[in-house]
């Protein structure tokens, strides 16, 4: 029974030896969706990597082009409506322009995704096994049994109670946890190397979603695979992420260290999204600081930085240059990581005006 | 029944706004089949009791099935109390008719968490806004869409926006304009179900402080529904936990947070992600729970959150706890305990609990800020 699980790591264990690259590497990644209204820049330039073992997370809110960015690297965008442009590598198999076919092994096998909602990702006439048999045969010349030998044991691992009987359920007897936990055994059966997680537990309780994190660390400790983990919650991210990348109309505006992200961010929508969350810990005497205004529309970002219509430093940059000039995603000399903003030194504001509001 | 009255300190002596005792709400599961035979009961809310004090808030919290939309709908009347009483400033409600109803509809107001399908997307903002005011005929046509337009600026919309359609404005837009339907009536109550659960992080924050704004205006009590550990935490300096149809454990936002009791209570605190705490390296101990929730069409015997309690003895299946004070608050469990969950430097700031509540929660006749 469990000697598929046992011998699975080390065959598809990482040497990192090998692998001159980080397992994904995304670099200048563009998503344009033409439409009747104009074009979308749903992502711009977006460069991130990602190695074996490692988990980043990317935060933003709706429309700040994560998921977008996520769904690109499983190439599920339509060709015909979308422009990609940019580069994409899995394990050095480069994905935007690949052929049909060459996705098809790679998604299901080598990356897979958990997605927001279980209870619409799954189809609610198959039983679960039936849905997790599938992508096991689609990548493993097994007969139906061995798969569905193999369903149940995933089933069991992701903590599912009677795995042999929930095996012939429908999804909709199943509770959204255990749903969830459904779906994180059927995006696992393949042994992914890259394992993107959208919003995975948005949709939960505050204990099941603990519950779920828990046992997705405890999987990538085990599979030792990558985790590309998209959510808007910033707590997720604290307690799962090892890197951060935070986005903003398309393009990401920071990027470090979840500590770095955490304890010294330097770039203000970054510190309007940390004010503007209350926690179990914090002053409630203090008020939370809203982001003024809302995010931009897509079809015309803002000229200049695209936060500056709700940025409260424009007057700390000289030359209006916040509403005129894009600023690069550097990092300065006297910076852990980089920004893309103007202010000269964040550090000096973030310390005198910021860090009081927030922390 | 009188110790089961939940009295915070800064309460005494006023009478509550809102009574509520023992309610009660089961559905009904009928059969398939052409007699439709009533086979169960989904018991929803099985026997709260709270009180709501005027221009304060009160927290509801737990997890999704656990009753807490239910308690609100049938504070509303909107759904018929099975059992159990309510009373509003003094006033039997629970069961009054529909038509003896009409004139405490106008002071306990709803609001809804999803602001996309709480609007009718074929009515201008002006008319979803007026509406209430023309159903209890509270203002005189001709004074309408000054009305609105008034209503419109208290809530941060550009008063010109009234003759425009929903789906014009933005998560956040709309929620602020399911606000103002609520607030047309001048209501002394509003129950808020999930009112920020829908919108983004930074458009959560502007929601907030605006709901505290208003009450401080206005002087409303809010009946706060809420999943989220941390908003109710910010938003109410009282507090309910609800498990499976029944309150575990209520009090003051200090005792629930600092000294968690009732082991429900615990583990919730525990699972909440804490942003800061994790910032500075601080990771709190998870109480990690098993299992879902079980059924409310056959809740557990005795103590209902026993088959997920690390602490569950024979005499939790046997006798279901009453809820008690202790140490403050109260609590319904047999081994009710203080157990310190979030961590002891998050909550240096915390300690003076008093002076902080003064600030934010502006009871009516305490100096304005």
């Amino acid at each position: 029974m469990t000697e598929v699980l046992t011998d699975a790591p080390p065959e598809r264990d990482p040497s990192p030896a090998d692998s001159n690259e980080p397992f994904l590497v995304v670099e200048n990644l563009t998503v344009q969706f033409p439409t009747y209204d104009g074009l979308v820049q749903a992502v711009t330039d977006l460069s991130y990597t990602v190695q074996l073992g490692e988990t980043l997370g990317i935060v933003g809110e709706s429309g700040s082009g994560k998921s977008v960015s996520s769904m690109a690297v499983l190439g599920l965008h339509d060709v015909k409506r979308s422009r990609l442009t940019g580069s994409i590598r899995i394990g050095g198999k480069e994905i935007i322009g690949a052929s049909n076919s060459t996705m098809k092994r790679i998604r299901g096998n080598d990356v897979t995704m958990i997605f927001q909602d279980p209870l619409t990702a799954m189809h609610p006439f198959y039983t679960v096994g039936a849905q997790i048999v599938e992508a096991y045969r689609l990548h493993h010349d097994v007969s139906k049994s061995v798969a569905k030998r193999r369903a149940v044991e995933m089933l069991e691992r992701v903590g599912i109670p009677q795995p042999d009987r929930r095996v012939s359920e429908y999804p909709h007897q199943f509770s959204g946890g255990m749903r969830q936990r459904a779906m994180i055994a059927m995006s696992l059966v393949n042994n992914p190397k890259l394992l993107i997680a959208d919003e995975p537990t948005t949709a939960l309780d505050v204990t099941v979603q603990a519950q779920i994190l828990d046992l997705m660390q405890d999987l990538q400790k085990e599979f030792g695979s990558a985790v590309v983990m998209i959510t808007h919650d910033l707590g997720v991210i604290a307690e799962i992420a090892d890197n951060v990348l935070v986005m903003y109309a398309g393009r990401c505006v920071e990027k470090g260290t979840t500590k770095q992200i955490l304890t010294h961010p330097e770039m203000p929508y970054t510190w309007g999204l940390l004010g503007s969350i209350a926690d179990v810990s914090s002053d409630v005497s203090k008020p939370l600081i809203p982001i003024p205004g809302t995010p931009p529309s897509l079809l015309n970002p803002p000229d200049g930085c695209s936060f500056h219509p709700r940025c409260r430093h424009t007057d700390k940059v000289e030359g209006r240059r916040c509403f005129t000039e894009l600023p690069e995603l550097v990092q300065q000399p006297q910076q852990t990581h980089p920004t893309r903003c103007h202010i000269e030194d964040p550090d000096t504001i973030y310390e005198t005006e910021v860090k009081e509001e927030i922390m | 029944m009188s110790e089961q009255t939940s009295t915070s300190p800064k309460s005494n002596g006023t009478a509550p706004l809102l009574e509520v005792r023992d309610l009660v709400k089961h559905f009904p599961v009928k059969s398939s089949g052409v007699i439709r035979r009533t086979i169960g009961q989904v018991q929803a809310v099985d026997g709260v009791t709270f009180n709501v004090y005027k221009g304060r808030s009160l927290g509801l919290v737990g997890e999704s099935g656990c009753g807490k939309t239910s308690v609100g709908r049938v504070i509303t009347r909107l759904y018929d109390p099975t059992s159990g009483s309510m009373k509003f400033e003094g006033n039997e409600i629970a069961t009054l008719s529909s038509k003896a109803m009409l004139p405490y509809r106008r002071e306990i107001q709803l609001i809804f968490q999803d602001p996309y399908s709480s609007l009718n997307p074929r009515h201008t903002v002006g008319s979803i806004i007026s509406t209430p005011m023309q159903v209890h005929k509270t203002v005189p046509k001709n004074k309408m869409v000054a009305r609105v337009q008034e209503l419109l600026e208290v809530v941060g919309l550009n008063p010109e926006h009234y003759n425009r359609y929903p789906s014009e404005f933005s998560g956040g837009q709309r929620q602020r304009i399911g606000i103002a339907r609520s607030l047309a009536l001048n209501p002394k109550l509003i129950v808020a179900d999930e009112p920020v659960s829908a919108l983004d992080v930074s458009i959560q924050a502007q929601v907030v402080n605006l709901l505290q704004d208003l009450q401080k205006e206005f002087d409303i009590a809010f009946l706060f529904i809420a999943h989220d550990l941390a908003i109710v935490r910010h938003f109410c300096p009282e507090i309910a936990v609800m498990y499976l149809g029944k309150i575990v454990e209520i009090g003051d936002r200090d005792q629930i947070y600092l000294t968690p009791h009732h082991p429900y209570t615990q583990a919730l605190l525990s699972a909440a992600p804490d942003v800061k705490q994790a910032a500075v390296g601080g990771r709190r101990e998870r109480i990690r729970l098993e299992g879902d929730v079980p059924s409310p069409i056959n809740p557990p015997s005795g103590c209902r959150f026993r088959t997920r309690c690390w602490k569950a003895q024979d005499i939790c299946a046997a006798e279901e706890p009453p809820l008690l004070e202790v140490g403050g608050r109260q609590v319904a469990c047999h081994f009710a305990e203080p157990l310190q969950v979030i961590a002891p430097e998050a909550l240096t700031f915390m300690a003076p609990s008093d002076g902080v509540e003064n600030e934010t929660v502006s009871t009516s006749g305490s100096t304005a800020l």
